[in-house]
């Protein structure tokens, strides 16, 4: 990590911003570890965008935090046996979303009210874990950094293949069981009676939120997960009332966030978890200001 | 049929015919919407059958159109009326409708049909959350409506709704009953904003149940004999009965509404 660190480091010493965009992204195109950054950024944002449409609509942003919280711990678990990291913040996601699941038991009907104490106390649990890893694992502070807030640019090409495989898995799931899914999460009493499974469909939905908070952990780092995971969303959910409109609207923020965020840092050597975020800001604020006008 | 340890009510014999409209009452707390819920198989009886439209209870549901009791939708709800519809008809199919098919295009020609029945196409476009109770109910009739079921089964959907939007939504699905020849089955705790287009009426008290016409059931003596406490029904000059006396509900009935935010 510390060897593409310092890569970064020089090429931000040779690269300078012009409006000569394509000259840009050539320049950016030159070094692998931006492919794959803009690579892995595009996977996310359009995954993280899709489910995040879900987690809004369902009200259930809380829970996703947590998820993405417990993104921290998997890594710092992960590093401190000597495994793949990626590993780490799967297997971390999904076990608390699993834990969400169990633990909650929404009582019937509309409302995930009894959910947040539930999701309130393993956010607590799991990232004082992920300090006590840290801690134990002496002197790794940059990686507790990118832990939090995210490390673009030292993505390989074998994270970019496993992000790709677990995000067509996600979407494919979600394509099976998305029509039902927003009949459970706006209409759940009707949906019940019609036999849609509206409990076994919270689980999954779980599921797949923890893994799109596990996706978007190694972009964004898990504290700014919500960059790509609710802010997409929520504009999308605020410009439009249509379902298709909104998810397209919401990848389509998603990933102009992405690019836009990498290439600033790529220019600016501040930290890609910012920049992404700010882009992401800038958009919710601006939908903001034009509804508030209208 | 029992809930926990408390016996709701016992030799309840339901018979309705096709094409009528039919409101289950009684007060508070009585099993209602127990009752609706036995006939869709959500809830098993404790002892008996229940045949709805000639199969076990739970059976025929896709012949059923179900609005539950009161939802209303949070005011942030970014959903349109009509994708509300929408799911009535096809919301428990899996995989996503593919946007250009010859049965999209059919699909969303019943969801506005459906729409235009019920008198709510000027605002079904619009986020449901934003619109008003009233609006709302038709929207969730329309809902119910959209797979022409011959088994419509409402609980309580005048609750919450001001005096006209309650008797211009009786009047409405009186409308549906007649021209569709659609099987209503509603349950009301209050027999006035609907009596006028009554066929027969189910009341539930205190155990026991009796079934008939209005003018049958609705009098001192029946109603005296289910509570077996004096009750008096009286006609108001226009023409409404009301009821007088009716006991309150027994106070250890609060998990009737689990589920259902307030």
């Amino acid at each position: 990590m510390t060897l593409v660190a310092s890569v970064v480091a020089v090429s931000n010493g040779n690269a300078s911003w012009s409006w000569n965009l394509p000259g840009n992204v050539r320049d950016m195109f030159g070094y692998p570890f931006m492919v794959n950054a803009f690579r892995a950024g595009t996977i996310v944002a359009i995954l993280g965008a899709i489910v995040g449409w879900y987690m809004v609509l369902r009200k259930q942003t809380f829970a996703g935090h947590t998820l993405s919280v417990a993104a921290f711990p998997g890594a710092a678990a992960a590093t401190l046996i000597g495994i793949s990291a990626t590993v780490g913040y799967f297997a971390f996601c999904l076990a608390a979303a699993l834990v969400i699941a169990i633990a909650s038991r929404p009582s019937r009907g509309r409302g995930f009210s009894a959910e947040s104490a539930v999701v309130g106390t393993v956010q607590a649990f799991v990232l004082a874990s992920g300090y006590l890893f840290a801690t134990l694992y002496n002197g790794l502070l940059s990686g507790l950094n990118n832990q939090l807030f995210g490390f673009t640019f030292g993505i390989t090409d074998d994270q970019v293949v496993t992000l790709a495989a677990v995000a067509v898995i996600v979407l494919a799931v979600l394509a099976v069981i998305g029509r039902r899914l927003f009949f459970a999460s706006i209409d759940s009493d009707v949906a019940d009676a019609r036999g849609v499974g509206v409990r076994l469909l919270g689980v999954v939905f779980l599921l797949v939120l923890g893994a799109a908070a596990a996706e978007a952990s190694q972009i964004t780092g898990a504290l700014l997960v919500f960059a790509l995971l609710v802010m997409p969303a929520a504009v999308a959910q605020r410009v439009t009332a249509r379902p298709v409109a909104g998810i397209m609207l919401a990848v389509l923020i998603g990933v102009v966030a992405t690019w836009a965020g990498l290439t600033m840092a790529y220019y600016t050597s501040y930290p890609s978890g910012f920049c992404i975020t700010t882009f992401a800001f800038v958009a919710f604020i601006a939908v903001h200001r034009v509804r508030a006008r209208a | 049929m029992r809930v926990g340890d408390r016996l709701l009510w016992h030799d309840v014999n339901v018979d309705v015919p096709a094409g009528q409209f039919v409101a289950i009452l009684g007060p508070n707390g009585v099993g209602k919407s127990t009752l609706i819920k036995a006939a869709l198989g959500v809830i098993p009886l404790a002892d008996g059958e229940a045949y709805v439209l000639g199969e076990p209870a739970g059976v025929a549901n896709r012949d059923i159109g179900y609005l539950p009791q009161r939802r209303s939708f949070d005011s942030s709800l970014r959903v349109r009326g009509i994708d509300v519809v929408r799911l009535g008809l096809d919301g428990d199919r899996f995989g996503l409708p593919w946007p250009w098919s010859a049965k999209n295009r059919e699909a969303g020609r019943r969801v506005r049909d459906v729409i235009e029945r019920v008198d709510a196409s000027s605002y079904a476009m619009r986020p449901i959350g934003e619109l008003s109770g009233g609006e709302q109910q038709r929207l969730l009739i329309a809902q119910a409506l959209v797979r022409d079921p011959r088994l419509l089964i409402l609980d309580e959907p005048l609750d919450s709704l001001d005096l006209p939007n309650q008797s211009a939504i009786a009047e409405l699905i009186r409308r549906v009953c007649v021209d569709s020849g659609v099987t209503v089955l509603m349950v009301a705790h209050d027999v006035n904003p609907i009596l006028p287009y009554l066929d027969q009426v189910i009341y539930l008290a205190d155990g026991g149940a009796v079934c008939g016409t209005p003018a049958e059931v609705i009098t001192s003596p029946t109603l005296s004999a289910l509570y077996k406490t004096p009750i008096e029904v009286l006609r108001t000059s226009d023409g409404r009965l009301v009821v007088v006396g009716q006991p309150e509900a027994p106070a250890h009935h609060a998990d009737r509404h689990t589920g259902q935010p307030h």
